[in-house]
Order: structure tokens, then sequence, then C-alpha cells
């Protein structure tokens, strides 16, 4: 069975981002770029697959400009067997994603497709659940758990209060949480194995999809500021304050 | 012009974020419509036809909607939605998991987490994990749209029915989605989302059985609900479900207490809309004391029982 694992190449999770001054967008020039955190359990889940006999090949998949090789080798380097590039300088956004990877899912006929549950740029959440829709797929969103038997995905997935589990036919879309797995290091030498692996690079138009925008970002602004309040000495000064001044207890 | 607000429901109660989700549909203008699709879910219905603002509830009864599935719910709301200019989710796990497959089936780009209206098609919504505040416009028809509860002000609830309740009937779904079980908490303490007060742990607590034995009292106290920062979640202090934060759940009650948290950016987007936000941490340089209105420093574990005995 053929896995296809979606990946994104996000401003790195631990980079403090700043509004660009003509409030135009954020300002990613000059900042450390990485693969989307969920993606990279997205990935590493697609790998154990691979790695218990579940699973025959990996292709990771990046929509988005030249520099997202780099993710896919990352990919690659994880343990996907192969990738495809996607490539566009256009502003690609959920629905246009979806589309591009509803062609590759329809050329490839992988029987399991994960992505990760969000980017943490644009923190949209809605790639998996669109593409899912495209391509007809049963979806289980913000999985915890994925058991793969008899051409079923039995699935656990993270809900408000608690968690489900749900059982899903194959080929299905699965959109991983936090909690799925912990992500290996990527070591030198599969590193240097990932450079060796194929990578396809593809445009839009070869998969005959237009990835027009449908939504336009007007300005992008800082968010209000919070400033600190005051330093109590003691406990009792805290319920004082609580009580006569805030008022909420 | 006229909003479908998708409800969110267990069958029998109404979830507060459709409360907040219902305002957002009324900044949108036009009439508001509450769609309520379940299974024996009468009482949820009757519930919606009361929320102030609902000018119709539509309700759908099929046993495939007990569970709430992605697959079977989008059947039914894109069967609805031509009649519809905006169509409105909670921003929750279950609306989160529909919304985008609607949009998708409607070929529509979707908005998600908005914030603010700012007209029918313009809306504000938080991007890189609140860092930045996008405003954003719909090009398409359609407007699918999910809704922050935190940014939004609960509609209220009027004694007397004000909405009628029409029946739809459903369509046929293809069943390649089984629901086989869910563990849910059972507590009597408020949900996270919708509690006027919320006290949180951190790491610093130490240990699952310290963390009990700490936040536990206090939230008793306060009648609060607990919650945890990613890295006490991570460490098996306290459940998932319990994690405030981008990655889990965002949060603006009255009252925020952080105990023993040191204030990631990541958790800072999660609970820094609260009204009062108390920080006990005995760490000064803690990130958490930039944004706290009142910050003790001090032992967790010496000013935690003390604050329980105080109130």
């Amino acid at each position: 069975m053929k896995v296809l694992v979606a990946v994104k190449r996000v401003v790195d999770y631990n980079v403090k981002v700043r509004v660009k001054s003509d409030n135009t967008d954020v300002d990613t020039a000059n900042v450390k770029m990485s693969m989307n955190p969920f993606d990279e359990i997205a990935i590493e889940e697609a790998v154990r697959l691979k790695e218990k006999g579940m699973a025959t090949e990996i292709i990771a998949v990046s929509c988005g400009v030249t520099q997202c090789q780099e993710t896919l080798r990352t990919a690659m380097a994880i343990g996907a067997d192969r990738a495809i590039l996607v490539e566009s300088n256009e502003d690609l956004q959920p629905l246009a994603v979806a589309k591009l990877l509803k062609a590759l899912v329809d050329k490839e006929q992988p029987g399991l497709i994960i992505l990760g549950k969000q980017a943490i740029d644009d923190d949209c959440n809605q790639t998996g659940q669109m593409l899912a829709a495209l391509a007809d797929l049963p979806q289980v969103t913000f999985a915890s758990k994925i058991e793969l038997a008899d051409g079923k995905a039995t699935v656990s997935r993270e809900i408000d209060g608690g968690s489900e589990t749900l059982q899903v036919t194959l080929p299905a879309v699965v959109t991983a949480d936090l909690r799925l797995n912990e992500p290996r290091y990527v070591t030198l030498p599969n590193i240097m194995k990932a450079k060796k692996k194929p990578l396809e690079v593809l445009k839009p138009e070869d998969l005959g999809v237009d990835v027009t925008p449908r939504i336009k970002t007007l300005k992008v602004n800082e968010p209000p500021k919070r400033s600190a309040g005051i330093k109590v000495p003691d406990v009792a000064t805290l319920v004082a304050k609580l009580k006569t001044e805030a008022k909420v207890i | 012009m006229t909003t479908l607000v998708i409800a969110e429901h267990d069958n029998a109660t109404l979830k507060p974020a459709t409360l907040n989700t219902v305002t957002a549909a009324t900044q949108c203008g036009g009439d508001v419509h509450v769609l309520v699709a379940g299974h024996n879910a009468a009482a949820a219905a009757a519930a919606a036809a009361q929320i102030s603002g609902v000018a119709k509830v539509l309700h759908i009864d099929a046993e495939s909607l007990a569970h709430g599935l992605a697959e079977n719910l989008t059947t039914q709301i894109v069967a609805l939605a031509s009649g519809y200019s905006h169509l409105l989710f909670a921003a929750t796990a279950a609306g989160k998991n529909v919304a985008p497959r609607v949009a998708a089936k409607l070929d529509v780009g979707q908005i998600s987490d908005i914030s603010k209206v700012i007209s029918a098609d313009t809306f504000e919504r938080p991007i890189y994990a609140g860092n930045a505040i996008a405003t954003v416009q719909s090009l398409d028809s359609i407007k699918v749209i999910t809704v922050r509860g935190t940014g939004f002000d609960a509609a209220a609830l009027v004694n007397q029915g004000n909405a009628a309740i029409e029946k739809v009937a459903d369509v046929a779904i293809p069943g390649t989605t089984t629901y086989l079980g869910s563990e849910i908490a059972k507590n009597d303490r408020p949900e996270l989302t919708a509690a006027k007060i919320i006290v949180s742990g951190g790491r610093a607590l130490g240990s699952q059985d310290k963390f009990n034995e700490v936040m536990t009292p206090l939230a008793d106290k306060l009648g609060a609900a607990i919650g945890a920062s990613r890295a006490a979640v991570d460490a098996g202090y306290a459940a998932n479900d319990l994690q405030v934060g981008q990655t889990g759940k965002i949060v603006a009650p009255q009252l925020y207490m952080a105990v023993g948290i040191s204030g990631a950016i990541q958790h800072l987007a999660g609970m820094k809309d609260s009204k009062v936000i108390v920080a006990i941490n005995k760490d000064p340089e803690a990130p958490i004391f930039s944004v706290a209105d009142y910050g003790l420093e001090a032992d967790l574990f010496v000013a935690v029982p003390e604050l329980v005995a105080a109130l």
C-alpha cells in the first residue's frame, strides 16, 4: 500500500514573527524555515507503518516555492521514499492545495493519505478535510492513534472533552494531531541518503488545477498588546485585589 | 442574505459555542437560521429555537447523524447550502472537522477562526498562533466560516421559543465511516471553553499526583475549570483535552490563574484574551508575568494552599 503525505514549509516554530511595516504580511525574509511540526508527525507515522510492514512506499508531497525541496529532502531523511513538489510562486490557499493533492491522489492511488492537522503559519486547519471532500474519501481528523487491518483504518481522534474512535474504509484521509507520535531525529547518514532519492517537480498547470486565491488578505496587524500589571507581595493582597479591584471572585 | 449556523450539540443539549457563533452570524447581516442535525435531537432543536436573534431552526433527524460524522453532516449541509450566503460553524473540534469538507464540496474557500466581523465579506482572524491579526476578504459567493468563541459574546436565550422549527428530510449518505465509541472524561466542572474561571497548572507542579493535589482544591473553591500548559500535558500530569494554547483550547474566561506556568508563546496565544490574568510563579523572569494583571512571585506549593484557605 502506498502512503501519501503532504508537507508544508513554514516559518520555524521557534521564530517570533514580526508584522511587516507596510502591514501587508508577516516578515518571512531571512527567517528560519522548517517543516510544519504537524506534518513531521504525519511523515513519522507513515514511516512507522512502513517499518511495521503495513506500507510499501511513502510519497512526500509539497506545494509551494522552489525552496520546498529542502522540506521534501527532510521528509525523505525521515523515511519517505520519493517526493513530488508542485512548484508555484502563487499564494497557495488550502482549497488550491487540496485540489493539487487530489490530482496527485488520482495519479498515485495511495491507500492512505496523512497530513498534519494544521499549518502553524496560517493556522487554517482545512487542507486534509478539503482533500477528503474533493477525493470523496472518508476522513479522520486530529488523530492520536492509527491502526490498519483488513482494508480498514481504526483511528482514535482528539475531540472536545476526550477522544473518540472511528473506523474508515481505505483509502482514507487522516490528519495528525500532536500526540500521534514523537518524530525521530534526522541522522546525518539519512540526510545523505535522502539527497539521492527521486524528487519530481511539477507545475499546477501540469495537473490541470486553477490555484487562483479565493480569499484576499487586506492587511496584517500586530495583535493588541497586553501590558503587564502589578506584582503583589503576598496571597492576602492577591485575594483582596481580586475581590475589590478586579471583582472577579 | 441569510446565514446558516450549524449548531453543535450532543442531541440532548446545545453546546455553548453555538451561542457565540449565532452572535457572529447576526453581525454578518440578514436573517439567521440554525441547523440542528442529529438523532433524537428534538431537545437540542427546541433549545436552538430559544436563542435570541434566530429566525428559524432547521431540524434534520436521522440515525446516521447521531455522532456528528463529518461525511454525513456534510452531505446534509451541502444540500441546504444554496439558500444561504454564509455558513457558520463554531471553531471547535467538531466545527473544524466539518466546515472545510463543506467548503470544498461547494468549491469555495474557508475562513477559519474569525475573531471579528468587519462586514458581510470581510473578517479578522489570528494567524501565527495569534502573533498577527489578518483582515481577510472572501471572494466567494457562499462564505464558509468557523468562529472563534472567545471573539464574540454568547447570544441570549429567551424563555419562549421565538423561532419556528422546521423539519427537513435527510439525504442518503454513503457510510464509509463507522463510529466505534468515545471516551469523554466525566466531571462536574464547567467546560474549559465556557468556564468563567480557569485555574491552569504547568510543569512546575512536577507530577500528576501533585497536579491533582494542588489544582483540584483551588478549582473546587472557585468553581473553576482546570486547564494545563502543553508542558504539563506532555509530561503526563494532565489529560490532553485540558491543554490551553494554540494547539489546544483557546480560552477567554473572566479570571485565568496560571500556576507554575512559564508562559511560552504558544500558551499565551491560548489565554491572553482572558479578562483578568493571575500568575503564580517563583521565577521572576517568567514571561507569563508580562501579560499578568496580578503576579505573585512565590513557591506555588506554599502559595496555592494559602490561597485556597484565604478564599
